[in-house]
């Protein structure tokens, strides 16, 4: 009798058990109103002018809005902006917003946030920075219009204020906009398709975007940065996974939509799976660089930077940092391959068969003593260690003396702001990577600057590099900026302020049934829906 | 007991200090620039010297530690210096899933470990002890991180039983936060289940030579009682000090299982600021770290006296 009551028992309580669990599979499927998405990287800091972190830079996307905006065309668009006319001398641009424009907080618009904002950008940005240098005024004409007078013409005003990568000039209430552009804004009121919910912002976890009801979007299709900004979802959940292949798992599962930048090694394995697609999404892709201390021997001497040309070789490089040919290529140029600035000009040395003999007769020209050569890696980051890994075999073919200082990536970019020589924590070589936009012209690629001691880490001194520098800003149109950066790339060629070591994309990944995902240079969120 | 319990937390104030001096010297001498991390790889050596200058980092290492010390003596562990929140706001938002990861961790450990242990003691040197045995040196053997991506390749992608990752709230129902929690505790768990599996048999196989064992058995009590309610009772001291030391190795062994499984606790939080040096961060943590390991200390001293009633304070 006893036996049976237990059994009973059991049986009530697996019965009781049973009614309250959810069926299997039933779990944290991501819902129809929801994007979930696992960013390139955790959204640390919230301030996209205080900071160039591309991170925030596309989170910047979700809440700001800018007066202009760069489409697939590279053609500067109106986004904010009505309309805008010049007059005649080229001296005074006047610039009309779009009626209704708000701020996520119900205030209006007003040509003085967005004056404001333009100046606390011009405070920080690299291109921005040479606008105080060229604009005389800036006045609110109407409740909507506000002008710009400048001092002189300056044809890329508009491409700089549509500028696409960081920092982009995101419009910010008049009170943000006043914070000192050295410290951090403390809110994220913006006037963009998606309203930042800060309350659900967990850093190194979470960040939960609502789709602004208010936000009223441009009438054109969406083309990269400019046209319409549709959003299609009620919630976008940035979820981030630092685990590669949890992220893969968890794709893999329907927990999440969609995979920001995966490694190559999980790209087969994601491939497999008939409910994810694996595409690239970004044209123009990233660009690999290897940079020299110019100011610290051996790498002080043009001839033995020159002779580091000779024998990197691109395929090599790229097929170490990329793997399968469909997410790499070449490119001998010191302009982004795929923008309207690109060239083959002098690009002999990058782009000729690789000669180890002719490298190292520089190496000797050049006197090379045998000293040691310090190549800072960062073996947290694949990319750059990926790099730094096939051009120590490079350097050891001419008879270099290289030392591998592998380190993590915050260490790196520490070590490599030091001046000293390497035997006092000093360095030689480091490499990086950069987005194509940030290298498509002089104005934006800071690692071509010649201006010594004020330029990007490596500190190059080419007074020939800067003078068409700014012979490029002046250049009237299309055509006479290629004739200038031309004339800059063969110079470049010549001086090697660093070595382009090719051009990769890193593929993503998403459920397949995501639905208008636009192929861009920056990861956009609006347009996208799930079936 | 109460004085005892007063001296024991007043002693911990020194152990705190000295390691708050300690770390923060650590962190000071160490390489790395959060201001340089800031500034993002596009910024120029002018930018990183502003932001440095900005946070306060180029002041003399005395002047910093005074402002961070002045700062924790009146509760205020300071701000991050990427995110601009409050250290303690962010340490409060890791704390539950990082209490209840250890919490189910323990109850998984425990409610596999204890039986084996004393199944194994009880039936020394047959199949049964090789086998819990060879399950301890199992458990010892697998690093929690492989097993982890074990558990999720069968009970997530195959099955699809279990989420893969994240964590919900308990506050938004029972379930699906047991749910998230299964396969991490389980994961972290069994190397802890082993270790205190083996400390239950070698402590059970002590008490069971005793002659009051002999006795009980002599009395006519069964094998049940004589083991629960007089061996496992008497061996209770040396596996609550292992359970007591499996808490604070677990305090390590989140780090790994909150990154396989992507959950937001405190683990991922100290890896995260060390890696892009956030000082505020690292230096938070750690103190809690350290008051919860002194804490847990005491905790288990004033285990003993309800153990063993020999024991007095």
């Amino acid at each position: 009798m006893g036996r049976i009551r237990r059994l009973a028992w059991r049986g009530i309580v697996a019965a009781a058990l049973a009614a309250t669990l959810p069926p299997a599979g039933a779990h944290a499927q991501s819902s129809g109103k929801t994007l979930s998405f696992i960013p390139e990287a955790d959204l640390k800091s919230l301030d996209p002018i205080w900071t160039t972190a591309y991170i925030t830079r596309n989170y910047g996307y979700m809440v700001y809005d800018t007066l202009f905006a760069l489409d697939e065309h590279f053609k500067v668009q109106p986004q904010m902006a009505e309309k805008w006319t010049v007059s005649e001398d080229n001296l005074v641009y006047t610039i009309t917003l779009r009626d209704g424009l708000k701020w996520h907080d119900g205030a209006p618009v007003r040509p003085e946030d967005c004056i404001a904002s333009l100046e606390r950008w011009m405070k920080r940005d690299v291109l921005g920075q040479t606008l105080p240098g060229v604009i005389g005024e800036m006045k609110a004409v109407d409740d909507r219009t506000f002008s710009i007078t400048l001092k002189k013409p300056f044809p890329l005003l508009l491409d700089a204020v549509g500028k696409l990568s960081s920092n982009v000039p995101f419009m910010m209430p008049e009170r943000v906009a006043k914070t000192d552009a050295n410290t951090q804004i403390k809110e994220s009121i913006g006037s963009g398709p998606f309203k930042f919910a800060a309350s659900e912002w967990v850093p190194g976890a979470k960040a939960v975007f609502v789709k602004n009801a208010d936000y009223v979007p441009r009438k054109e299709p969406p083309s990269w940065a400019a046209g319409g900004k549709v959003v299609k979802v009620d919630r976008v959940e940035w979820l981030y996974i630092p685990d590669p292949q949890t992220a893969a798992n968890a794709l893999n599962a329907g927990e999440v939509d969609w995979w920001q930048q995966l490694p190559q090694d999980l790209v087969a394995m994601l491939a497999k799976n008939k409910d994810v697609t694996v595409a690239n999404v970004d044209p123009l892709g990233s660009v690999g660089v290897l940079r020299f201390n110019h100011e610290q021997p051996p790498f002080d001497n043009p001839k033995m930077r020159q002779a580091v040309e000779w024998v990197i070789d691109q395929k090599e490089m790229m097929t170490a940092l990329a793997g399968d040919q469909k997410y790499w290529k070449t490119c001998y140029s010191y302009f982004s391959c795929g923008t309207p600035l690109a060239n083959d000009a002098a690009n002999a040395p990058l782009a000729g068969k690789r000669d180890v003999e002719k490298a190292r007769a520089l190496v000797k020209e050049a006197g090379y003593a045998g000293q040691k050569v310090v190549v800072m890696t960062a073996t947290d980051q694949p990319i750059v260690n990926a790099q730094a890994l096939v051009a120590m075999e490079a350097l050891k073919k001419i008879g270099v003396d290289a030392e591998l200082a592998a380190m993590d990536w915050g260490t790196l970019i520490t070590r490599r702001a030091s001046h000293d020589p390497v035997d006092k924590g000093g360095w030689n070589i480091f490499f990086t990577w950069f987005v194509a936009p940030d290298m498509a012209n002089p104005a934006l690629n800071a690692a071509l600057r010649g201006n010594g001691a004020s330029a990007w880490f490596g500190w190059p001194k080419d007074a020939k590099i800067e003078e068409l520098r700014d012979q490029w800003f002046a250049a009237p149109d299309l055509a006479a900026q290629k004739k200038v950066a031309e004339a800059i790339q063969t110079e470049a060629f010549e001086s090697v302020p660093y070595v382009p070591t090719g051009m990769f994309q890193i593929p993503t990944a998403y459920r397949s049934n995501l639905k208008g995902v636009i192929v861009a240079p920056v990861v956009f969120l609006w347009n996208v829906e799930k079936s | 007991m109460f004085s005892y319990v007063v001296r024991r937390l007043i002693a911990t104030i020194p152990v705190m200090a000295i390691v708050a001096g300690f770390v923060f010297s650590l962190l000071y001498f160490a390489p790395g620039d959060p201001a340089a991390i800031i500034a993002g790889d596009l910024a120029t050596a002018q930018d990183i010297a502003r932001i440095h200058h900005q946070l306060g980092l180029d002041e003399p290492f005395l002047v910093r530690f005074w402002q961070w010390a002045w700062g924790v003596l009146r509760g205020d562990l300071g701000i991050s210096i990427f995110t601009n929140l409050p250290v303690w706001q962010l340490i409060q938002q890791r704390l539950e899933p990082t209490a209840a990861l250890t919490v189910t961790t323990l109850i998984v450990s425990i409610v596999v470990a204890i039986p084996i242990g004393v199944l194994a003691a009880w039936r020394a040197g047959t199949w049964i002890d090789r086998a819990a045995m060879a399950f301890a040196v199992l458990g010892f053997s697998v690093p929690s991180f492989v097993l982890a991506y074990i558990l999720i390749l069968v009970f997530s992608v195959e099955l699809d039983w279990l989420p893969v990752q994240g964590y919900v709230s308990i506050r938004e129902g029972f379930w699906p936060f047991l749910q998230h929690l299964i396969l991490p505790s389980t994961a972290l768990g069994l190397i802890y289940a082993a270790l205190i599996a083996r400390i239950t048999r070698t402590s059970m196989l002590e008490v069971l030579s005793q002659d009051y064992i002999r006795t009980a058995h002599a009395k006519g009590l069964s094998s049940r009682n004589v083991l629960v309610g007089h061996a496992l009772k008497n061996a209770a001291v040396p596996i609550a000090t292992i359970i007591g030391i499996g808490v604070a190795l677990l305090i390590g062994g989140v780090i790994a299982t909150e990154t396989v499984f992507a959950i937001p606790g405190i683990g991922r939080l100290t890896v995260d600021a060390i890696l892009r040096r956030d000082y505020p961060i690292i230096q938070g943590v750690i103190l809690l770290f350290s008051a919860a390991y002194v804490i847990l200390n005491l905790l288990i001293d004033l285990s003993y006296t309800v153990l063993d009633p020999r024991v007095r304070y």
